[in-house]
């Protein structure tokens, strides 16, 4: 069992009033917030390290390139990865995407082939196919999500031909918090010679994640929703992948020799972190896998799914909201869409947000989604380490105060 | 822990709107159809109007979205049908005044007065003016087809 309590004095900014009353963040999900032990290595590096990596004799390079590279063993390690240079820092998870649409897609994918998706993809995994098959005269195919939130594979074994070429999907839903069968889906891929990418910016940082099991082709996920800065994201690619590949951007750092006409490329991984990385971010990130792997994945996702089941069964008793997503709390992450029929999500969240709860309203960057549950928008709660069951209670209570302003769960919303 | 108050936000004027939106609907021969969405929280709000010289005839929305924005049409329509363009004019410059530059309510707003708390919360601004925007285009379209 974790130590809540403890957990969260790790957390400044969780000690804070919010309109009044103690702050109640539920918005994980869409990024995480950061622990002391994280803080503090961005503000040590700059007072001790900060010099430019790869490329410096003096100490102080030495010492930020060895950071650097310590951190792509440990996120290695963190996810299991049997190798470290197939670990690529990007910007975010959304760049890891892109850069696989481009420097693998570009050279893979002609006119005709086909990529297959899934309806509960984030935007950032469905505009860089969208974009290169328009460059390909590629055509995209989207996996629909069952009535109970789940994946049709049914479909998808239909979808999947000698024709596709990469199935991207996301592993843990952003919105209905879904667990998706990877395996089951890289068995499918396989058999038909397509490769494929896994996002896995809501998994990485609440589950435990084995990369090699998965048999994913390309993981890819972000350092600030799992307890890390903001402007670092991972690529993991199989082995062998990367080295097959064009670079994604030219600059510094990833070359080996340039001449006027041309270059040659920098082994992996350096030949896709063009130009000076984000090198105190990095460093960051290590304190954040540091802080979870001492904390333990199992445990970690122990907590998240008996906060999420005490939130399930909470928000149903509220009077005319609904609930998406599966049914239990073991089939899914720490994130909780639901819809209620009194007010639009936005009026929710303004209310919760005057009870001092920060819960996101919207479409989630998942409009393909919020269409096909047939809502406008959804409101979210989403759970990390430090949410307590106290924390579900005083979200409950901000509901029940919108159907008091709103006329109760019988009124329904006019529009 | 006393309730937080919503009471300035939320006011009975505005859900009441919200609840009962008055002239929603489709017009079967409007002079100018205009449209609006929020892209960043999908709130959508559609104009139909009939302007004939300088009188708006008929005036009708629809559209889907938070209260504030559908409350804000509902408004918007009651006040502005069968009145002048140069009047439709001035009271969005009011609306505008009211809700960006927090200038006092104008008695010419009538019930749209019931906005100005929208105002204090920077956020929701643009639902509250979603349905200007989309006026502001209607009224420009009817004024070069004229």
């Amino acid at each position: 069992m974790l130590d809540i309590a403890a957990i969260r004095r790790d957390f400044p900014i969780l000690d804070q009033q919010v309109n009044g009353r103690p702050l109640v963040y539920l918005d994980s999900a869409a990024t995480t917030q950061k622990p002391r032990q994280v803080i503090d290595a961005l503000v040590r590096y700059y007072e001790t390290s900060n010099a430019n990596i790869h490329r410096g004799i003096h100490t102080l390079a030495n010492r930020a390139t060895d950071q650097y590279e310590g951190v792509r063993a440990k996120v290695a390690d963190f996810i299991g990865a049997p190798n470290a240079n197939d670990i690529v820092f990007t910007r975010n998870a959304t760049e890891s995407i892109n850069l696989v649409a481009r420097a693998w897609g570009d050279s893979n994918i002609s006119e005709g082939d086909e990529i297959v998706l899934t309806l509960m993809e984030h935007h950032s995994n469905i505009v860089p196919w969208q974009l290169l098959a328009r460059r390909k005269g590629a055509v995209l195919r989207y996996v629909t999500v069952r009535e109970d939130g789940h994946l049709d594979l049914n479909q998808l074994r239909e979808l999947v031909t000698d024709r596709t070429k990469v199935v991207s999907l996301v592993h843990m839903s952003n919105v209905l918090g879904t667990i998706n069968p990877v395996a089951d889906v890289a068995e499918i891929a396989h058999r038909h010679g397509a490769l494929v990418l896994l996002d896995a910016a809501q998994s990485v940082p609440h589950l435990p994640v084995d990369v090699p099991s998965l048999g994913a082709d390309f993981v890819a996920f972000s350092s600030h929703k799992m307890l890390g800065p903001t402007g670092v994201g991972v690529l993991w690619a199989r082995d062998g992948l990367l080295a097959e590949m064009e670079p994604f951007l030219g600059g510094g750092d990833m070359i080996a020799l340039v001449r006027p006409e041309e270059s040659t490329w920098a082994d992996v991984p350096h030949k896709f972190e063009a130009g000076t990385p984000n090198i105190a971010d990095v460093i960051a990130f290590g304190a954040a896998v540091d802080y979870l792997a001492a904390l333990g994945m199992d445990a970690v996702r122990q907590h998240e799914v008996q906060i999420t089941a005490y939130a399930l069964d909470a928000l149903r008793k509220v009077p005319g909201l609904t609930v998406f997503g599966p049914e239990d709390a073991e089939e899914r992450g720490g994130v909780v869409s639901f819809a209620m029929d009194a007010a639009h999500p936005h009026d929710i969240a303004t209310i919760a947000d005057g009870h001092g709860v920060a819960i996101r309203a919207g479409h989630h960057c998942a409009q393909l989604l919020i269409r096909h549950l047939g809502v406008p928008a959804t409101s979210r709660a989403s759970f990390a380490i430090y949410n307590t069951m106290d924390e579900v209670d005083v979200l409950v209570e901000a509901l029940e105060h919108v159907n008091r302003i709103f006329g109760g769960g019988d009124a329904r919303a006019a529009v | 822990m006393q309730e937080p108050q919503f009471d300035d936000f939320y006011r009975e004027i505005i859900l009441d709107h919200y609840k009962k939106p008055r002239n929603r609907g489709e017009l079967d021969a409007p002079t100018q159809r205009v449209e609006g969405v929020n892209p960043v929280c999908g709130d959508e709000i559609h104009l139909d109007l009939v302007v004939h010289g300088q009188t708006i005839d008929d005036l009708t929305f629809w559209g889907q979205g938070c209260s504030i924005s559908q409350s804000s049409a509902s408004m918007l329509t009651e006040r502005l049908k069968g009145r002048t363009v140069e009047e439709a004019g001035r009271v969005l410059g009011k609306v505008r005044a009211m809700l960006i530059d927090g200038a006092l309510p104008d008695d010419e707003l009538g019930d749209l007065q019931a906005l100005e708390g929208v105002a204090k919360l920077p956020v929701r601004v643009k639902c509250a003016l979603l349905s200007w925007n989309v006026l502001q285009e209607g009224l420009k379209q009817a004024t070069t087809a004229a």
